[in-house]
């Protein structure tokens, strides 16, 4: 994992500079309105810490791939800004910003296109201008990430789904990004693959945002977690806490699965 | 596709000769040789003779059988169905032929077309069977060909199964509420599934672009390395048209 020692050697030599002090990720007021008038999000204010592991959570239709879109910047809000480490989301710092937020995307059909795997993963960062051997180093450390090194000359769709769901992670963390967003990532993967992908995200020492309403999901990796409800923040809590709270999670229409107790399994995780 | 799932229908990963010279020296070997071949009057039957032998030489290197070479075939079938129309439709002296009286020059033409798309099917097999479908689209690339067709090609043949995929699920969805296509008005619904089909692979492709925007996708797929092609490899490859080019001469000293 030669890829995170870089980052955690850059992290202790800048930490006199302001960047590293930087918030992952720090929104304010930002409001969106699709072009068709419908209003997607109403001013969201959101702070999230290098390191930090956040839930994103909200019933169907809440805004939450709205949100996503405007942190590398593929939306641009009609009011408020995005921060991005320091760095302001906007047209001159796509590249950059796209960089630094890796997007991983809920349907893996969709984020790998390329031929085989080893190519998908170097697309990344071949498109940032790396080529030869920091490029191989970069595809072998990403794969070696998440357990999928000896996959790199398969083609995607010969690979089973929790495993193209890994490679789709690797492609973006070949990006070396600051911040990992992932949508719904525990969707549709079998008990195994589930465990699989929470042992390899909790493994990475890097700021994650998981847009989800898996809710012992949210629970086993992240210790605070954010509703998004009708295009606003509406609690941001720790995790454990908003579990426990039957009353806001039912207004939000977000339920926990039958037989499933947050407290018991916080238990069980310590 | 075919029913090979995860197969390709031609390709054979092998390690023979000719798998190892890269795409593109390949395709321009068996386009010269084609050029060849197609530039022979067609009377000369014997030249004819020589590249079926060549054929049959770079098909051994190859470890190709004539059991799967054969049947491969078949997509020559249109041209085939042509040149046996062609002695009934062409003009000029008509000869007995099988006791049927047809016209001389038609059937004269018909063989040479016969045996010029069999010889290139042949080579192009040859190819197709040696070289993965991902080398080809490199293969194109190196030889110039626009980015934009390249890319394409690329994502259909990434996507081919997908959406293959999606056709058979739905498929199975139809068929699972007991519909079986049993006249022509049920072509109604399979047109309905058609244009689902249609919309589905748009909004992917969407998505897809969604994606590769998200990666700092800028217009051009990063292009990959590109090693030097050793100068025996395309002495090996440019043999096979060589050769031919040597039929095609000795024939025509000798006429």
């Amino acid at each position: 994992m030669g890829i995170f020692l870089t980052d955690a050697e850059s992290q202790d030599t800048d930490a006199v500079t302001d960047s590293a002090h930087e918030p992952s990720l720090a929104m304010s007021g930002v409001a969106y309105a699709y072009p068709d008038g419908h209003q997607a999000l109403f001013g969201v204010d959101l702070l999230i810490k290098q390191g930090e592991r956040v839930a994103l959570l909200g019933p169907n239709g809440a805004g939450k791939t709205t949100l996503v879109l405007h942190l590398n910047g593929i939306l641009t809000p009609g009011a408020g800004v995005v921060h991005v480490g320091g760095l302001e989301v906007a047209k001159p710092n796509l590249t950059e910003i796209r960089r630094r937020v890796g997007i991983v995307f809920q349907d893996p059909d969709d984020q790998l296109f390329m031929p085989t795997v080893r190519e998908d993963v170097a697309f990344g960062p071949a498109n940032l201008g790396l080529r030869g051997s920091e490029l191989a180093k970069r595809v072998e450390s990403a794969l070696d990430a998440v357990g999928m090194a000896e996959f790199a000359d398969r083609a995607p769709h010969h690979l089973s789904f929790g495993q193209r769901r890994r490679v789709a992670v690797a492609t973006v963390l070949s990006m070396e990004p600051e911040i990992l967003v992932l949508d719904e990532p525990s969707s549709n993967l079998d008990p195994a693959s589930r465990r699989e992908l929470a042992e390899i995200l909790t493994g990475l020492p890097i700021t994650l945002l998981m847009v989800t309403h898996d809710l012992p999901y949210a629970a086993q990796l992240c210790s605070r977690s954010v509703i998004l409800d009708e295009g606003t923040i509406v609690a941001d809590r720790p995790t454990r806490d908003l579990l426990t709270d039957a009353d806001t999670l039912a207004r939000h229409r977000l339920e926990l699965p039958f037989g499933f107790d947050p407290l018991a399994a916080k238990a069980a995780m310590q | 596709m075919g029913g090979a799932g995860h197969g390709h229908a031609v390709y054979r990963e092998r390690l023979t000769p000719l798998h190892v010279v890269p795409s593109h020296v390949k395709l321009v070997a068996v386009v010269s040789f084609v050029f060849v071949v197609v530039a022979t009057p067609g009377t000369w039957y014997p030249a004819f003779a020589g590249y079926l032998v060549i054929l049959c030489v770079v098909g051994a290197i190859a470890r190709l059988t004539i059991g799967f070479v054969v049947p491969r075939l078949v997509v020559e079938i249109p041209f085939v169905i042509f040149a046996l129309l062609l002695p009934f439709v062409a003009k000029g002296s008509q000869i007995e032929f099988l006791g049927m009286s047809v016209s001389e020059a038609g059937l004269l033409a018909g063989v040479a077309l016969l045996m010029k798309a069999t010889l290139s099917v042949i080579a192009s097999i040859v190819f197709a069977s040696t070289t993965s479908p991902r080398e080809m689209c490199r293969g194109l690339e190196r030889l110039r060909l626009p980015q934009i067709m390249v890319q394409i090609l690329t994502f259909m043949l990434r996507y081919v199964d997908v959406v293959g995929g999606e056709l058979r699920r739905m498929r199975i969805a139809r068929e699972s509420r007991a519909f079986t296509a049993r006249h022509l008005g049920h072509l109604k619904v399979l047109g309905h599934s058609a244009g689902a089909l249609f919309i589905r692979s748009y909004e992917r492709g969407e998505r897809v672009h969604l994606a590769m925007l998200s990666r700092g996708y800028t217009g051009t797929l990063p292009v990959m390395e590109q090693e030097r092609v050793a100068t025996s490899m395309w002495l090996r490859a440019l043999a096979v048209p060589a050769a031919a080019l040597a039929v095609l001469l000795g024939s025509w000293a000798f006429s």
